[in-house]
């Protein structure tokens, strides 16, 4: 266990992050490109200019094909390996959870810190909602949601450790559970609401988009913890020197 | 840290720790590294920008807008 074990979980980390970016393009190109272009199109009828005006830098075709790609596989190597890096301090101190049920619970911990809890008070929105005025305050406040949610998440799983000697492992996790609702429940009393639906905007598009967005986010972290927590067992397994002599050499398999 | 050592030979396979001395400088930097490329597909040209224009924001568009971030 050391420096090289953090260099191998990272690097799988970022693997793992691009085979879920992978999975998550899917969904989103066909799942979510239907209601942007459904959004672009309401914003076109209104006649209201979008990104570069009527010439654009970069095409439809281009930003729902490559650009997409672009976005959602970075996303996903970048957030493999923080949550790789994540993974190298949660293994061993969350509870008496192998490789495997350690990188699902981490990549389900992040899916809610990360997304869930700030899209439940900042909803992902579609192309022609959002007024641009209002996009520094809006940003800032999404930035400070994410920042929020996982500080409160981190100190839920510290609660949970500490309590879990004095109340056993059910009870500290209720109580560290409840806790996060109710440190996350004020958070969003005490930020400001933000709502820029345009008049006439379609509900049920609006629906589609976001509920789009929970799609390829759930996509992208059930894939990245299935897919890293094999990663991850293989690379914390003995070397096969360490092996007894039989199983260090695996015969093919048929089929 | 002394209570956190695995025992090689347990039945269960609850991982050994990785000190966190260790884990620090890789967290540091790839975690750096990692947060300026979600900035770049998050927020750049967006309420803050590095570079002038709005290349980069339109490259990334629909992958921003399907990934949660305020666009524009």
């Amino acid at each position: 266990m050391n420096s090289a074990t953090v260099r191998h979980l990272l690097v799988r980390g970022m693997l793992a992050g691009l085979a879920a970016g992978v999975a998550a393009l899917l969904v989103a190109y066909f799942l979510g490109e239907p209601s942007v272009r459904g959004a672009i199109d309401f914003e076109k009828a209104k006649a209201a200019h979008h990104g570069g005006g009527d010439d654009p830098l970069v095409s439809r075709a281009l930003q729902s094909t490559a650009g997409l790609s672009t976005g959602i596989l970075v996303y996903g190597v970048a957030f493999g390996g923080i949550a790789a890096l994540a993974y190298c301090f949660a293994l061993g101190r969350i509870g008496r959870f192998g490789p495997r049920a350690s990188a699902l619970l981490l990549a389900a911990a992040v899916l809610v810190a990360v997304y869930l809890v700030p899209f439940l008070k900042y909803p992902a929105n579609p192309p022609a909602v959002g007024n641009p005025d209002t996009l520094q305050e809006r940003t800032a406040l999404y930035f400070l949601m994410i920042v929020l949610s996982v500080l409160i998440a981190v100190a839920t799983v510290i609660l949970g450790k500490r309590l879990a000697p004095r109340l056993g492992t059910w009870n500290a996790t209720v109580a560290a559970g409840a806790f996060f609702v109710l440190a996350v429940g004020l958070a969003f009393v005490f930020l400001p609401a933000q709502d820029n639906t345009p008049a006439g905007f379609p509900a049920t598009l609006l629906w589609d988009f976001r509920l789009a967005t929970l799609a390829v986010q759930s996509t992208l972290w059930t894939v990245f913890g299935l897919v890293f927590g094999v990663l991850a067992e293989r690379a914390l397994a003995p070397a096969p020197a360490e092996r007894p002599e039989t199983s260090a050499s695996p015969a093919p398999v048929a089929g | 840290m002394a209570q956190s050592i695995a025992q090689p030979t347990s039945t269960t396979a609850v991982p050994a720790t990785l000190p966190i001395g260790v884990i620090a400088p890789w967290a540091f930097f790839f975690g750096l590294l990692m947060l300026v490329l979600l900035y770049f597909v998050g927020a750049e040209q967006g309420a803050t920008a590095i570079f002038s224009g709005t290349g980069v924001h339109e490259w990334v568009h629909d992958g921003r807008h399907l990934l949660g971030f305020p666009c524009h």
